[in-house]
């Protein structure tokens, strides 16, 4: 039989313990498991970066990571990105302003990966904006009004 | 499309990891960034049975100055850290200016230098800055270490001199000869994906404007990092005027290389990124060598 192993994970400032086979992906831990379904799974291989979230921080691939591998780490879904349920995060304001969204599939991902980068980079040029989103795919919006919205976003982050 | 079971294994030292690797032989399978390791994992082109994850070896990342002022870099020091590091930008621009074409802001968070050197995917970078710069890998098992040479280390298609139960731990970057000046230029379909064709260039003259040194390294045209030997042949000794870089672009596309056809580029399409990346990466060596800004 497989190994089962015990996780102490804290997912937008819940802590979870949960006993999981090594095989599951943490991207499947937080939909399944956790039932966090905003975290959207496209590709499982890296390449789409629907299931982006933040590791500690940082955005990261959660179908390229095995839950196990999240023990003791703290994780920032979409679910846990606005301040309030009857507020929406700056830049999920933005994106929906700039009409930055149609089937909304990628939008988590690339919501996850904007709020360290316009934490980071608060008045990013446009060429600035499409390297840090170069690692999500959108097959509805055709970028440019992904690429407005972040405009937008680093300027209500401003305020 | 989910990995088949494996039993999993979290050492916090290297010691831990080496006798995991000793004990469970051809199955098992280091974990670094996982950003190659999972998704062949996923898709079942790989199924280790066990899985030594290094994350928690905290030592085996760093960057720091070699005692001949190149940089010996911890197998697990992430693409992103190497790309921000400040040392790096300062001691060696050639890394600098290669971190941000490998993958993804995302997919630089996890990966690292080891496991991409490990992986040895032909159309990766890193693998062929080492051979450019003449680097060395260090591998260690239980039994022991060893320095392996970058052109000893990649032998074939995602292949490596890494015997089953050895990890890679550092990375020793020499630093490039006096008064050389470098080069590196890739063309991929979209910023970020894998390279169609990549190639570094580090060459330095002699007194009297010969080429005194000259290290050319393709990627994407074979079966791992390769060396354009014909073309580096014809420039050895010779000045490097417009006729001798054009002369020496047409033998590396021509001679050095037999690349394949895919469904991203056919074989003639690489060749001609050939000619034109050596025509380019040459000349910007060359005026770097002479002291000149080149923009990328
Ligand atoms: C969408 C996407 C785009 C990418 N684009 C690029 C790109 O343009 N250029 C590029 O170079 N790479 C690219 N990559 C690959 C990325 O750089 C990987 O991080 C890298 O190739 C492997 O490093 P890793 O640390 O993730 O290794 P892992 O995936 O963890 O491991 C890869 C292999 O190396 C072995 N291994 C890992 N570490 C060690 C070690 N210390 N000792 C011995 N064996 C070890 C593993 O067992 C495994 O076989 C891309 C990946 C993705 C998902
Ligand atoms: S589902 Fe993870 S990158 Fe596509
Ligand atoms: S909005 Fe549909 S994929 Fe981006």
């Amino acid at each position: 039989m497989s190994q089962r192993i015990p996780i102490t994970v804290r997912v937008n400032g819940v802590t979870y313990q949960r006993e999981v086979e090594p095989r599951l992906l943490l991207s499947d831990f937080i939909r399944h498991e956790l039932n966090l379904t905003g975290t959207h799974v496209g590709c499982e291989h890296g390449v789409c970066g629907a299931c982006t979230i933040l590791f500690d921080g940082q955005p990261v691939r959660s179908c390229l990571l095995f839950a196990v591998q999240a023990d003791g780490h703290d994780i920032l879904t979409v679910e846990g990105l606005a301040p309030d349920p009857d507020h929406l995060h700056p830049i999920q304001e933005a994106f929906h302003e700039a009409h930055a969204l149609q089937c909304g599939f990628c939008t988590p991902g690339f919501l996850m990966t904007l709020k360290p980068f316009l934490e980071e980079n608060p008045e990013p040029t446009d060429e600035e904006i499409r390297e840090a989103i170069s690692g999500n795919l959108c097959r509805c919006t055709g970028y440019d009004h992904i690429v407005d919205a972040v405009r937008i976003a680093a300027e209500k982050m401003q305020k | 499309m989910k990995p088949p079971p494996f039993d999993y294994y979290a050492p916090e030292t290297l010691d831990e990891a080496l006798a995991l690797m000793a004990q469970h032989g051809y199955g098992a399978k280091a974990l670094a960034g996982g950003q190659s390791l999972v998704p062949t994992m996923n898709f079942r082109l790989a199924a280790p049975s066990v899985l030594v994850d290094l994350n928690r070896i905290l030592d085996l990342s760093y960057i720091r100055t070699a005692s001949d002022g190149g940089l010996l870099i911890g197998a697990m020091t992430r693409h992103a850290q190497a790309e921000k590091s400040p040392k790096v930008a300062d001691t060696y621009p050639l890394l600098h200016a290669t971190m941000p074409n490998i993958g993804h802001p995302q997919i630089r968070n996890r990966g690292t230098l080891g496991g991409s050197i490990a992986h040895a995917d032909p159309a990766a970078e890193l693998p062929a800055l080492l051979r450019a710069v003449q680097g060395r890998i260090k591998a260690q098992s239980a039994r022991g270490s060893r320095w392996i040479d970058a052109d000893d280390f990649f032998t074939g298609f995602f292949t490596t001199a890494l015997a089953e139960d050895e990890l890679i731990t550092e990375i020793h970057l020499p630093p490039l000869p006096a008064g050389s000046g470098w080069a590196m230029q890739e063309v991929a379909r979209r910023h970020g994906d894998f390279a169609l064709v990549g190639v570094f260039a580090v060459l330095k003259l002699d007194a009297s404007g010969r080429c005194e040194h000259v290290r050319i390294s393709m990627f994407g045209v074979g079966d791992g990092p390769m060396l354009a030997e014909t073309a580096m042949g014809v420039l050895r000794g010779e000045k490097l005027d417009d006729d001798a870089i054009a002369t020496a672009a047409e033998a590396a596309a021509q001679k050095d290389v037999d690349p394949p056809s895919d469904v991203h580029a056919t074989a003639a399409f690489r060749r001609h990124l050939v000619n034109v990346l050596v025509k380019r990466t040459l000349t910007q060596a060359l005026a770097r060598a002479a002291g000149q800004e080149v923009t990328a």
